[in-house]
């Protein structure tokens, strides 16, 4: 057990490393959604936006919620990129000389973009906060969304470290990636609320679990408790089923490339 | 466990989908000694190794490293033994001092016990003085040599090198050919793939010739090249002498002295008995049948002439 623990924090202290040392991704990471998302979109569209549809004055706290789920979003599908170049380089393959179990680069992987999550879920509120949005349900309602960010993200991290142990090549990586990311978000409340969809767009959206994943943290932000509990109760219904299936799939990625 | 065999290998094989990478692969190696798997590119050196170092399971037969299965007792395996890969497995965000701290850590060592060896390692492999900085500033020669502080980091009782010279300079290459002479001095046991027959020849105790995925012949690259018997002559023509060359050829047929023949592009490659006595009996065919020679070469069998000789065709050396 306690190899394990040396193993899991010695992989992902190596991620944190990495991170650090490449300024400008970084950089990058942490800034693009607050700038490109909440102060940019949310500022251009403030004056489109249509007060009865968005339930507030304030068009950027209606986009918090989908700026949060956004960034997990991107962070999760993003998560097996660095497993996929240890791929190509054969350093995965010195890992996996050594006799570690298994399933420590997993759990340090999965460690290390929950806490950049965290962190930058912390840093956009945070930017929100100045920009007036101040979440109806405090501080306890920052940590359940940090809760459901979580568990999105495992799902989301699971599919792309799958992807990063099946794929031939990293181009088709990040092809697969772009041909999902997108219409995730389009077809999600991140942007416009449901009821403001066309019909058709509305029936997708509930298919996809990142709507529910918005539909509980918007109301954390804008409403309050008695309208967000049942919310989050049933995104964490749905996010336990999601979750599940993204790790039963990734288990056997991951046994298929590894053994 | 007490071994008189350091690795058994039985009947091994693997296949990619239809690509046969190995088949029929049987070798053990001692405690002890050098073993090289010398051969061109794709003849399933790495595939080898791989499946010896447990991160490729075999399609069929039988591996036993110091010991253990490498399918069955995989974890055991991994800690006896250390590894060099192909390739430049670095990574360019860590300093040369951080992946040997990395690994330390995977190898469950303890702290104390870790650094002690990290620095020890860092003096073997001359690398004390660039230790700290980021491995994307290295050279190729220390960039392996940081490969190979890597591979020793465990204090393994076997150590698999795969090319470990491969691309790099004469120097960087004798200094390798030394670390590696070192560690059998301090008893370790070495397994290495090569695509150069100098090394083969120098450095390994035993070796085994591998070409399209099976052993052709194994032994010392004495016994190998002594076995062989006879010295090489090699007779090179002019392009325009194709047809004489091959009247030469026929003509090589019935002289005294000689073991064989292989015509080669422009070249015919002779193996004979007692050279003084064949020279002046292949000249003079040569002029009986008009054929002109532009030079001759002949030296003592070479590891190239057994390549030759047990696959049928020249060793190509990658060219650098
Ligand atoms: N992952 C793979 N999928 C399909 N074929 C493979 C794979 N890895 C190796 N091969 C094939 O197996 C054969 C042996 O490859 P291997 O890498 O073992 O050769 P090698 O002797 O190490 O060559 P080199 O000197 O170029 O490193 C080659 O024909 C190669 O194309
Ligand atoms: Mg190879």
């Amino acid at each position: 057990m306690s190899h394990a623990v040396q193993e899991v924090l010695a992989l992902t202290q190596r991620w944190i490393r990495r991170l650090s040392r490449e300024k400008f991704s970084m950089l990058f990471t942490l800034v693009q959604p607050m700038l490109f998302w909440l102060i940019f979109f949310g500022n251009l569209f403030q004056r489109a936006a249509n007060t009865q549809l968005f339930q507030t004055e304030n068009y950027m706290s209606f986009l918090a919620a989908g700026v949060v789920v956004m960034t997990v979003l991107n962070n999760g599908l993003a998560g097996g990129v660095d497993l996929l170049f240890d791929k190509e380089n054969g350093f995965l393959e010195r890992l996996m000389s050594t006799p570690i179990h298994r399933a420590s680069i997993i759990v340090s992987r999965y460690l290390f973009v929950m806490l950049i999550t965290c962190l930058q879920i912390l840093v956009i509120l945070t930017v929100a906060f100045f920009f007036g949005v101040t979440p109806e349900t405090g501080l306890a309602g920052v940590a359940v969304i940090l809760v459901i960010g979580m568990l999105f993200g495992v799902g989301l991290t699971a599919i792309s470290m799958a992807m990063a142990f099946s794929v031939k090549s990293h181009g088709d990586f990040f092809s697969v990636l772009g041909f999902l990311s997108l219409p995730m978000i389009f077809l999600s409340s991140a942007l416009v609320p449901l009821t403001a969809m066309p019909a058709w767009m509305r029936a997708v959206a509930y298919f996809n679990p990142m709507t529910w994943v918005i539909e509980a943290i918007r109301p954390l932000i804008l409403s309050g408790w008695a309208a967000a509990i049942p919310q989050v109760l049933t995104a964490l219904a749905i996010l336990l089923v999601f979750d599940a299936i993204c790790l039963y799939g990734g288990a056997r990625a991951f046994r298929r490339a590894i053994g | 466990m007490s071994s008189s065999i350091a690795i058994e290998v039985v009947d091994l094989e693997k296949t990619y989908g239809t690509v046969t990478a190995i088949q029929d692969l049987s070798f053990t190696v001692l405690p002890g000694e050098i073993f090289g798997l010398l051969g061109p590119n794709g003849a399933g050196k790495s595939t080898t190794l791989r499946i010896l170092i447990t991160i490729l399971p075999p399609t069929r037969g039988q591996a036993r490293v110091w010991g253990y299965d490498v399918v069955k007792e995989a974890d055991a395996v991994r800690q006896v033994i250390g590894y060099v890969p192909q390739e430049r497995a670095i990574d360019r965000f860590l300093t040369g001092r951080e992946h040997l701290l990395l690994l330390a850590d995977l190898y469950h060592l303890p702290k104390r016990e870790a650094l002690n060896r990290i620095n020890e390692l860092l003096k073997l492999v001359d690398l004390e003085a660039h230790a700290d900085r980021l491995a994307k500033t290295y050279s190729g020669g220390m960039k392996r040599k940081l490969d190979i502080a890597c591979g020793l980091l465990p204090n393994p009782r076997i150590v698999f090198l795969d090319e470990p010279t491969l691309g790099l300079d004469v120097q960087s290459r004798l200094r390798i050919w030394d670390y590696i002479r070192e560690l059998r001095r301090r008893g370790l046991t070495i397994v290495m793939t090569t695509n150069y027959l100098e090394e083969a020849d120098q450095l390994c105790d035993r070796l085994a010739i591998i070409d399209g995925g099976r052993i052709r012949v194994m032994g010392s690259p004495k016994e190998l090249k002594t076995a062989l018997g006879g010295d090489t002559l090699c007779l090179r023509a002019d392009p325009s002498q194709t047809e004489p060359l091959d009247r030469l050829h026929a003509a090589l047929k019935t002289l005294p002295f000689i073991r064989d023949s292989r015509r080669q592009g422009y070249e015919l490659l002779i193996r004979v008995d007692a050279p003084d006595k064949a020279l002046p009996a292949i000249l003079e065919a040569a002029h009986r049948v008009n054929c002109h020679i532009e030079s001759i070469d002949y030296h003592r069998p070479r590891l190239d002439d057994v390549f030759l000789a047990y696959t049928g065709h020249r060793f190509q050396e990658p060219t650098q």
